[in-house]
């Protein structure tokens, strides 16, 4: 099935089976590897991505579905010339270990500022629910306070 | 000698890695002396022998920076950047123009066993210092020939020599080198007290490509025209796979071929998606075991008394521990799994008689000694290129799928990528074994510990590992067990450290379960001391002395005992221990020590709703000489939310041959919300570093479940810990 739709702001052309994961279509086809796969079933929030303004789980969205979307990215949350505060916040509060689950929380994390613009740490909870077993929570949540005074 | 250009891996130095021989091998041991073993591996953890050759690589550039090629591998815990600190001091040059990457397996020797057991500072740290100022010589050596001086006459300093009259940077020396003198030597080395990179909480070198998601893990790897492959694996425990028919597989889209081996079947295809939809049209026959396992008979295995048992520790006599006054209390830990964000898998290329595997693996050396073995080639023929591991935990000590993954693309004569489906890594990974403890002990009148004794039982750890027959290589398994006596990676935390007790002993139980089992951060750490710290507050309330005084009072004045007394003093004095505490919150405390590391924790409990939410845990850690002092605070903090998880959430049990639950959000891991504020505070006693990545993750568990008896009154002696809330 042929399928258009934009990522960071580049228009895409694939031809892919119609259920494929989009994961598997930015990974694997458009060869952009910043989006991890981390169980397949939307729980985990390793490949959050943003189609039209929303965080979404890529790993559990058919292909066929991106049609005509806009899609963000991790390689497309920063311009040239600025990183997005949320990653400017996240190099100050020295947050990653592993680093594998890092962009799909700054992905969740930056559509949370997008809609909360200062959130309460509950707020941050109830929004935050990707998985990161380095345990590096506490600076995410220290992080993301840094974010909102960056913006 | 040699001549070599620098632009051509001009610098091969080659340094043996100093890892000691930690036991002694080849001495059947007698009960003492099998102690005196345990001892050492308690002390310093297990033979990691040094007859293998392990080697460093550093590479000048032409523009002055330098290539570190680490045969050690960066799953999170910072070691490319604590190496690159440890080097930068000795190598007098800018901390920020030293890449790390890894080493492969076919460019040089590496690690020929794992990296793990928190032991990858403490290991390279001389060796490392050693190399670094062997390259300086080198690159001073070679400026004195490029000026026409003597190189006594000249120093080195932030990336350059300098002469009384001229200086070059090592990038002009870099460029105008032609010939290198390889056999230069240097062992003097700086005064820790000179050291201007080392000690500083330099962020991460690794830090700004993670951010911006270019940083390239095992399941990233590529190689050009790369296939898919996806694998059969066996679906429950016992299955062993006798045959497959292709069925209608081969038709499906997108198929290119159905790979049938002598002990697995897959597709390979032109995507993932197309691989994963064609396996399941293949036709496997199982052989299928008698009986499948249930969580019953895991639970009559892993049991005190059962198993072999050996005494692991032993001072005075602990016969008296029987009848009345003799407290004794059980403890549990449950079957877990490793969690690791970044699925197991590898992408390999199989062309004619070589193959490169990249993936993300903790034992390169041994992967590439595996795939040799299976698919008879020569080990130099044989590149394992390790890539960043998304998360270890000692999930990557097995790595069977490169086999898949070569035997895959060799059968299609293109490169496949083959990877575990995140269901396969419940069901066919490895999973941390239960324990189950028994501590008894006797006070006496003045609430002193007469006698205490701690048997552990778990299965598999270091056994059933191809680590474990790397060290003890050449000899059996069941000979090494002789010697070591007991899974040392199962009783890790295990023994008393209190001794300033008369009388202590522990044994441990081991017995090996019908399916895998084996290594999870800090190994048997977090349950024994869950088990050993939880009994230590029961006894000091039991006797009406505070927590902390009664393990004061029975740590020996040692250098040991010293050192964990500081640690329990220094987080407690932080956490304001003795506060008065806000309505509807409790206070508890535990410590441990771990590769010679100890560690003290304080936690804050409340509950809601029957919930235990953990609000604060104050840490206080004294890993020796600190490299990055940031980094060991970013560890503290890791193992104590992954600790806590395992403390408050995790289990799996066995149903019919299958892992219960086999998906995340079945399997709950801590979020976000349940991550508490953390506060870390780092002694630092001694001249060595020694481990970090393990050993805070020791006292979490009893920290929290002796704050919770302090909020409730209540002891909780199974982890995952759970209020009866009815």
């Amino acid at each position: 099935m042929k399928i258009d739709f934009t990522v960071n702001g580049n228009p895409q052309t694939v031809d892919v089976p119609e259920n494929m994961p989009l994961l598997w279509v930015i990974r694997d086809v458009l060869d952009m590897k910043g989006t991890k796969f981390g169980c397949g079933q939307a729980a985990c929030g390793s490949c959050t991505i943003h189609i039209d303004g929303d965080a979404v789980r890529s790993c559990s969205f058919a292909a066929q579905y991106a049609q005509n979307k806009h899609i963000t990215t991790i390689e497309g949350l920063s311009t040239a010339e600025k990183l997005h505060p949320v990653q400017q916040a996240w190099i100050e509060e020295i947050v990653p270990q592993c680093g594998y689950c890092q962009p799909g929380f700054m992905m969740s994390v930056a559509n949370l500022l997008d809609k909360i613009p200062n959130p309460t740490d509950e707020e941050i909870d109830d929004y935050i629910t990707n998985i990161c077993r380095c345990g590096t929570y506490y600076r995410m949540r220290k992080a993301i306070h840094r974010a909102v005074q960056l913006k | 000698m040699k001549k070599k250009t620098v632009n051509r891996r001009g610098f091969i130095l080659k340094t043996g890695v100093g890892l000691g021989v930690l036991l002694g091998v080849g001495v059947i041991a007698c009960g003492p002396l099998r102690r005196t073993s345990a001892q050492k591996v308690d002390e310093g953890p297990p033979g990691y022998k040094n007859e293998y050759e392990a080697f460093i690589w550093f590479e000048l550039q032409q523009d002055g920076s330098i290539i570190l090629h680490s045969p050690k591998v960066e799953m999170g815990q910072g070691i490319f950047t604590a190496l690159a600190q440890i080097a930068a001091d000795e190598l007098e040059m800018d901390f920020k123009n030293i890449k790390v990457v890894h080493a492969t397996t076919a460019h040089g020797p590496i690690d020929s066993l794992s990296t793990g057991g928190s032991l990858t500072v403490s290991s390279l740290y001389q060796p490392l210092r050693e190399l670094a100022a062997t390259m300086r010589e080198m690159i001073k050596m070679n400026a004195a020939t490029i000026m026409g001086v003597s190189a006594n006459t000249l120093t080195v300093k932030n990336g350059e020599v300098i002469g009384t009259n001229a200086k070059l940077s090592f990038a002009e020396i870099a460029t105008k080198s032609t010939n290198w003198n390889l056999k230069i030597k240097e062992s003097v080395l700086k005064s820790p007290k000179d050291f201007t990179v080392i000690g500083k909480p330099l962020p991460r070198i690794d830090l700004v490509p993670k951010v911006k998601g270019e940083t390239l893990y095992g399941i990233d790897s590529t190689f050009p025209d790369m296939l898919f492959g996806s694998v059969v694996r066996p679906p429950v425990f016992g299955a062993i796979f006798k045959s497959a028919e292709v069925g209608n597989a081969s038709n499906m889209p997108g198929v290119v071929k159905v790979v049938i081996e002598k002990d697995f079947a897959g597709v390979v295809a032109k995507s993932r998606v197309q691989a994963e939809d064609a396996k399941k049209a293949l036709k496997i026959n199982w052989g299928m075991p008698k009986k499948l396992v249930k969580q019953a008979d895991v639970d009559a295995l892993v049991k005190v008394g059962v198993g072999k048992d050996v005494k692991i520790q032993k001072e005075g006599n602990t016969d008296i521990l029987k009848g009345e006054g003799t407290i004794t209390r059980e403890y549990f830990s449950p079957l877990g799994v490793h969690g690791h964000i970044e699925p197991n898998g590898a992408a390999a290329h199989f062309q004619g008689d070589k193959v490169v595997i990249k993936m993300s693996t903790q034992v390169a050396s041994i992967t590439r000694d595996e795939v040799s073995k299976a698919l008879k080639l020569d080990k130099e023929n044989v590149d394992i290129q390790s890539q960043f591991l998304g998360g270890g935990f000692g999930r990557r000590l097995q790595t069977p799928h490169a086999i898949e993954a070569a035997l895959m693309s060799k059968a299609v004569g293109k490169p496949v990528h083959v990877f575990f489906e995140r269901t396969e890594e419940f069901q066919n990974g490895v999973l941390r074994p239960p324990t189950h403890n028994i501590l008894k002990a006797k006070l006496d009148a003045n609430g002193t510990i007469e006698a205490i004794e701690h048997h552990t039982a778990s299965a598999d750890v270091a056994f059933n590992s191809s680590i474990l027959a790397n060290v003890f290589k050449p000899l059996s398994a069941s000979l090494a067990e002789g010697i070591v006596g007991a899974d040392f990676g199962a009783w890790r935390g295990g023994m008393i450290h209190y001794k300033n007790i008369k009388n202590y002993s522990t044994t441990a139980y081991h017995k090996e379960l019908p399916f895998q089992t084996s290594w999870w951060r800090g190994l048997g750490l977090l349950a024994n001391t869950f088990a050993i710290e939880s009994f230590m507050d029961e006894l000091a309330h039991q006797s009406k002395q505070d927590p902390l005084a009664f393990r004061l009072k029975h740590l020996a004045d040692d250098e040991r005992g010293q050192s964990i007394k500081n640690v329990l003093k220094a987080a407690c004095e932080k956490a304001g221990w003795g506060k008065s505490l806000p309505e509807g919150r409790g206070i508890g405390l535990a410590c441990s020590i771990d590769v010679n590391t100890p560690v003290a924790q304080v936690a804050e409990v409340e509950i809601k709703n029957g919930q235990i939410k953990v609000k604060k845990v104050t840490c206080a850690i004294d890993p020796g000489i600190i490299i990055n002092p940031d980094g060991v605070k970013a560890q503290s903090e890791g193992a104590i939310i992954m600790g806590l998880s395992a403390t408050l959430f995790e289990e799996v049990t066995i149903k019919d041959g299958k892992v219960i639950p086999n998906a995340f959000g079945y399997y709950p891991i801590a979020y976000m919300r349940d991550a508490p504020e953390i506060e870390v505070i780092l002694l630092s006693s001694g001249d060595k570093p020694r481990g970090v990545g393990e050993p805070p993750i020791g006292p979490i568990g009893a920290a929290i479940a002796n704050a919770v008896f302090n909020l409730t009154g209540k002891r909780l002696n199974k982890i995952p810990l759970q209020m009866d809330i009815s």
